[in-house]
């Protein structure tokens, strides 16, 4: 066991570690006991509030509804998204300064703004300038806050898909004759999709756990909306706190997971080209990194 | 055009903006210290810390943060009695429980950039340094720190741009800062296109230089290997 911060440890580091070992256990005992203290002492331990979680209808009126809605506005984001994100990194890389500079214009644009912002002016916008309905607006300002923020950030993966492909593949395109849109839709594209894989999935734990501004401050009932509609009907506040956070985390634990394996199969696999986008990657794009070191942040290029 | 601004002053525009920068910077330095807190455990030869520091990042990042903010109000507030000093005051309380949540989400971030950080040192550096007689600190503070903090000023900045984004989150408990402001505005004024442009280009100004400067100097400090 050596790393660069420890060696082996010796009978002294053995004996310090024991001593860290037991005092943080001790902290963290004591921290628990609190929570757990303040709870009973509060009530929220009562078998009567986390009963309406062992019968059905807690979920079907509640959880699973708000659950459905979120998934619905995470796969809708996701499905427009993608196209657009494709478009708008494809464009960045075009030879033509008048169409690379207006899609770096745009991609960087809403990549510095925040989602909430993209998604109230776009429920404020539909209810001024279109006729959806009240009911229907929640769902249509959180897909589109999501759709253009995650579109500009998906631009990025699609671009930094492409330039993480061998120069060789182009050249090869070239050789035989192919014109500029065939290499990218017969070459280049279908292997960077590949390569994307795995950074798109994680993409979407990103796009799952923003659907939950659009609950708090838009009235759009997904699972953290519902949360509240369940505990003003049961009085159980830290339960459902409790029990929405374990769905989430479940639910994009499994997203994570899915990416990281395919991430695995693809390095994996024999017919790639040795470019795979992880998970990282996607982080390192989540923010808005202008002007950042690799300009644009292209990962790891 | 800009008429409307004045009839807003309790926050005006730029008041609301500069609750958004202190969001900004106490999140900033507490998730730094927490999220420094975090590595070291994750790092460290003690199991419990490393297993609690693992599960902590884990399940951090995967609970939205409006979950987490709308937690620290309804939760720790009012269930735990937690209410950071300032009980009688809501408007203070708030901005406190909103920094409180911003910085237990984002310190698990700190924490992933900073441990990548270390790994990208090479064991042969710290085993070249205990081969001279360096202990543990001087390896620690003269070889591996300098380093590892060098290499993630990139990701750091990265983290505390979008940790700039998510201060809009405190909107959520009716923090007075930019997002909740635009939200009173849009709803209020007919000019929506004109208040989405202005607040657009307050958070363009926050990010932009913000941006520029460490991606500037992770270059320039960059450990070139």
């Amino acid at each position: 066991m050596t790393s660069v911060l420890y060696d082996a440890p010796g009978p002294r580091a053995k004996r310090r570690n024991v001593i860290l070992s037991v005092t943080f256990f001790v902290l963290l005992a004591l921290l628990l006991w609190w929570v757990w203290q303040t709870l009973d002492d509060k009530g929220q331990l009562n078998w009567a509030l986390w009963k309406p979680f062992t019968e059905s209808a807690a979920w079907t009126t509640y959880l699973l509804p708000g659950l459905a809605n979120t998934l619905k506005a995470a796969a809708l984001a996701m499905i427009i998204a993608l196209p657009l994100g494709a478009f708008l990194g494809i464009s960045r890389l075009s030879d033509h300064r008048w169409v690379r500079g207006p899609a770096g214009v745009v991609v960087e644009f809403f990549r510095a703004i925040p989602v909430l912002l993209l998604m109230l002016f776009a429920n404020e916008f539909y209810a001024r300038s279109t006729d959806i309905s009240s009911a229907e607006r929640p769902l249509y300002a959180v897909v589109t806050g999501l759709v253009l923020y995650n579109a500009s950030v998906l631009a990025e993966i699609v671009r930094a898909g492409i330039l993480a492909l061998p120069k060789g593949q182009t050249e090869a395109a070239k050789a035989i004759g192919l014109r500029k849109g065939q290499t990218m839709t017969f070459v280049l594209l279908p292997q960077a999709v590949t390569a994307m894989l795995p950074a798109i999935v994680s993409q979407l734990v990103v796009i799952v756990k923003d659907t939950a501004l659009g609950g708090v401050l838009l009235g759009f009932t997904e699972l953290l909306n519902s949360r509240g509609t369940l505990a003003a009907n049961y009085a159980n506040v830290i339960p459902s706190f409790i029990v929405v956070a374990i769905i989430y985390i479940v639910l994009n634990f499994i997203l994570t997971s899915f990416a990281s394996w395919l991430e695995g199969r693809l390095r994996r696999s024999k017919r790639s080209t040795g470019a795979v986008l992880g998970a990282e990657d996607v982080e390192e794009l989540n923010a808005a990194e202008v002007g950042g070191p690799h300009g644009g942040g292209a990962g790891k290029i | 055009m800009f008429d409307f601004l004045s009839d807003y002053d309790d926050p005006s525009l730029l008041g609301a903006f500069w609750v958004t920068v202190q969001l900004t910077l106490f999140s900033g330095v507490g998730s730094l210290i927490w999220g420094t807190l975090l590595a070291g455990m994750r790092v460290s030869p003690v199991p419990l810390m490393r297993g609690f520091a693992t599960a902590y990042v884990n399940i951090v990042r995967n609970i939205p943060l409006t979950v987490i903010i709308v937690f620290t109000s309804l939760g720790l507030a009012d269930i735990f009695g937690v209410t950071m000093g300032a009980p009688d005051n809501f408007e203070l309380q708030g901005f406190r429980l909103a920094v409180l949540g911003l910085i237990a989400y984002t310190a698990a971030f700190v924490c992933e950039a900073l441990r990548s950080g270390i790994n990208t040192v090479p064991v042969g550096q710290a085993e070249a340094a205990r081969a001279i007689g360096l202990n543990f600190t001087q390896v620690l503070s003269l070889i591996v720190l300098p380093q590892a903090f060098r290499s993630v000023i990139g990701p750091l900045a990265n983290v505390l741009i979008a940790l700039t984004k998510n201060t809009t989150v405190a909107a959520a408990i009716g923090v007075a800062e930019a997002a909740l402001l635009m939200k009173e505005m849009i709803e209020n004024e007919a000019q929506t296109v004109l208040i989405g442009a202005i607040f657009a280009f307050g958070f363009v100004v926050l990010t932009l230089p913000t941006g520029l400067f460490l991606g500037w100097l992770s270059k320039r400090l960059a450990v070139k290997r």
